[in-house]
């Protein structure tokens, strides 16, 4: 299989904090990878930086066939992010939100349906303003836009926070076909069971390192970058 | 064409929806127009000279929170970033979104110049040059906005910046649209068309420069 | 100039970092910029007459006086403040060509200076055009208004460089402001021009002096003072940049071994690991 994610001593920072410290990771197409780990291990950005919104401080990377460091813009249009901001705007409504994403995304009118009932949005939310919406009803519709998106590579962090157990069923069936249909999934989770359930695959980040790997054992020690 | 439009579409119904402009912009808009009549003594004979200058300095202080607003829209939950992922290309999202703002722009120099033929006494003697200059500036305005806007929008202090960065830029356009609209209200014996030319030329630079820079600006706000 | 600056564009020091921003050639730089500063002055305040001549009638004198003095410290800052400027707007046009953080570098260490002598160049013009002109500031003279936005425009632009944020974003942000500035400054001169139509600086300076020997000696003396002040300096500004750079990655160093060591005991608490210095500039390597 196709490798969609190859990392190698990737360092990241933020707010010239380490966030991410020399990772080393490989996610085959296809695969639904579990990233765990405490607070602050750096799962938000691993994420982002295979989103390709952050920037790759040291070491190297590739992810869907795009170099980290030079290629991001190529990248992008190819990934959807699930973050803890949800991307949406406040001040539209639920439909106007999804028409405005799928429009950018070239996506149908059809599929904007499909994709709210996937997720169980009802349809009465539609001329709702987003603002008025409860965090598990928005986080639905911010999944339901990345889902228009029909990204190669999605990046869930914490999909499942504040969603009930009809909302986690959604989300999981959404990754299974995402799956399925040969798309990559990288998804950040304390919610151990409902994540569990979908990962085909689980790695562990603690200080901005992935420090264990099923079926690989530890990682080897990473080199200081050079700066 | 369409993601620029799609974007400007976008802005004009936050906008619409928000209506942060109607109840927030706009009555600073005439508040400042308000204030410049007191600070000139409410001398009708010299409010009425000064009108074009007046109206001037109420617009780009306006646009100065327009151009704020555009940038906190994108900025409120992270959308810039949904728009970064987007296969849309940044000189086209910097075109829609300056193009919502000079629409903006547009209403409130509409509402401004009542107020100023209202409370200034101003008479508009060559409504072709008013409309054509004040376009022209408009254009420039919102491309400098548009920006500056990204520039300072992911630090702190953004607030305090922008004002400090857009205000020098803007020089050149209030000396021409004053000139331009002094010779349009008939204040200032002046050619009207040429300072409509500066203003254009303006408009065109930071159309284009904006539209380059922009990508980059956007690209460095991790 | 990358001699002077210690190193070539782009190419990151092997060796450790020196723990000040002088060398040899700073330091004969100084001697020359210090020299030259007390030959300056006494040029300027003793050796060089005030300018008087004779008036339309008998025994009166016109012209600028002891005011005249001022110009050998005015006009070298007013040139060396465009080339300044003028560099930092190059720089920052090669900065977003090649994204070398050298080139961030100079831009920054050339606004800052720039931006310190345009202030004096407008603060001696102002004090010079009260008694020779009658005025601290006039409006219709296009080099001074254009002056004092060319000074706004870049204090907007150290104002911006003040603000905390990653390395590689904030030479991005400081490109295009630099750059900005020198798309700028032409339509602002065009536009003060058209604005007023009239300049006093031409008649009112040079032209009109009756310029002596040693008054414009003392004016070159002034202008080469002057460029030796703003280059020693610069080197050093360039240098001190450089070294916050070596002591930031230094810092980002420290930070990824404490982050590394966390990752080895994943049961320890996550805070208080390190101090956050912005990230080195690793993105141009």
């Amino acid at each position: 299989m196709e490798s969609a994610v190859w990392l190698r001593d990737a360092v990241c920072c933020r707010g010239g904090f380490p966030a991410l410290a020399g990772v080393d990771l490989d996610v085959a197409e296809g695969e639904i990878l579990l990233l765990r780990g405490p607070n602050g291990a750096g799962k938000t950005t691993l994420l982002r930086l295979l989103a390709g919104l952050a920037t790759l401080d040291g070491g190297r990377g590739t992810v869907l066939g795009c170099d980290l460091q030079s290629d991001r813009r190529a990248l992008r249009p190819h990934v959807g992010l699930l973050g803890h901001d949800l991307m949406l705007y406040e001040d539209l409504t639920v439909g106007e939100n999804l028409r405005f994403f799928a429009a950018l995304a070239g996506a149908s009118g059809a599929e904007v349906r499909g994709a709210l009932e996937r997720l169980e949005v009802a349809s009465r939310l539609h001329d709702v303003s987003l603002r008025r919406l409860s965090a598990g009803q928005r986080k639905r519709v911010a999944t339901a836009v990345l889902a228009l998106r029909r990204p190669r590579l999605w990046l869930l962090d914490e999909p499942h926070a504040g969603l009930d157990e009809s909302g986690r069923g959604a989300v999981n069936r959404l990754v299974r076909d995402a799956a399925g249909s040969g798309a990559t999934v990288v998804l950040a989770s304390h919610e151990a069971p409902a994540a569990a359930e979908v990962a085909t695959r689980t790695v562990h980040l603690a200080g901005g390192v992935a420090v264990s790997r099923d079926a690989e054992g530890a990682s080897p020690p990473a080199e200081v970058p050079d700066a | 064409m369409r993601e620029v439009l799609l974007v400007a579409a976008k802005d004009l119904r936050i906008e619409l929806r928000s209506r942060v402009l109607l109840f927030q912009v706009a009555p600073f808009a005439v508040a400042t127009l308000v204030l410049l009549g007191f600070a000139l003594d409410a001398d009708r004979s010299a409010l009425r000279h000064f009108s074009a200058g007046l109206f001037w300095v109420a617009v780009l202080l306006t646009a100065l929170l327009a151009a704020q607003r555009s940038v906190a829209v994108e900025h409120a939950g992270r959308a810039a970033d949904a728009l970064l992922l987007s296969a849309t290309g940044p000189a086209r999202i910097f075109a829609g979104k300056a193009l919502a703002l000079a629409a903006q722009l547009a209403a409130l120099e509409l509402l401004l110049g009542v107020a100023m033929v209202v409370l200034y006494d101003a008479r508009i003697e060559h409504f072709g040059l008013a409309v054509a200059s004040a376009a022209a500036a408009t254009v420039g305005i919102a491309a400098a906005g548009t920006l500056y806007g990204v520039l300072a929008a992911p630090l702190g202090v953004r607030e305090t910046l922008l004002p400090v960065l857009l205000l020098p830029v803007f020089a050149p356009v209030l000396i021409g649209a004053t000139r331009a609209f002094g010779d349009a209200l008939g204040t200032a014996a002046v050619n009207g068309w040429a300072w409509f030319g500066l203003l254009g030329l303006f408009a065109l630079v930071y159309a284009v420069f904006g539209a380059l820079a922009y990508g980059p600006l956007l690209e460095a706000e991790t | 100039m990358s001699i002077l600056l210690g190193r070539s564009p782009g190419r990151p020091t092997p060796e450790a970092a020196p723990a000040h921003t002088g060398s040899r050639t700073t330091r004969i730089l100084g001697a020359v910029t210090l020299a030259g500063v007390v030959g300056l002055c006494l040029c300027a305040f003793i050796f060089s007459p005030p300018d008087s001549r004779p008036g339309p009638e008998a025994g009166t004198r016109i012209g600028q006086f002891d005011a005249v003095r001022l110009m050998y410290v005015h006009v070298p800052a007013a040139i060396w403040t465009y080339v300044a400027l003028g560099t930092c707007a190059m720089a920052s046009a090669v900065y977003l060509w090649r994204r070398s953080a050298w080139w961030d570098r100079l831009a920054h260490a050339c606004a800052e200076i720039g931006v310190v002598l345009c202030a004096i160049t407008l603060i001696t013009g102002m004090i010079w055009g009260r008694p020779v002109w009658g005025t601290w500031w006039e409006w219709g003279d296009v080099r001074l208004v254009t002056t004092l936005v060319l000074f706004l425009v870049y204090a907007g632009y150290l104002a911006m460089r003040s603000v905390p944020a990653a390395p590689e974003a904030r030479a991005r942000r400081a490109s295009i402001l630099g750059l900005g500035g020198a798309v700028l400054i032409p339509i602002v001169n065009r536009s003060v021009e058209w604005w007023e139509n009239r300049t006093l600086h031409q008649q009112s300076t040079l032209e009109e002096l009756r310029i002596e020997d040693l008054t414009l000696f003392t004016l070159v003396l002034g202008i080469f003072v002057m460029g030796v002040l703003a280059l020693w300096l610069a080197v050093h500004r360039f240098r001190l940049a450089w070294l916050e750079a070596e002591a930031e990655s230094a810092g980002l160093r420290a930070a990824l071994a404490e982050r590394r060591a966390e990752a080895a005991e994943p049961a320890a608490p996550t805070a208080g690991s390190g101090e956050g210095t912005p990230s080195a500039g690793a993105a141009g390597s």
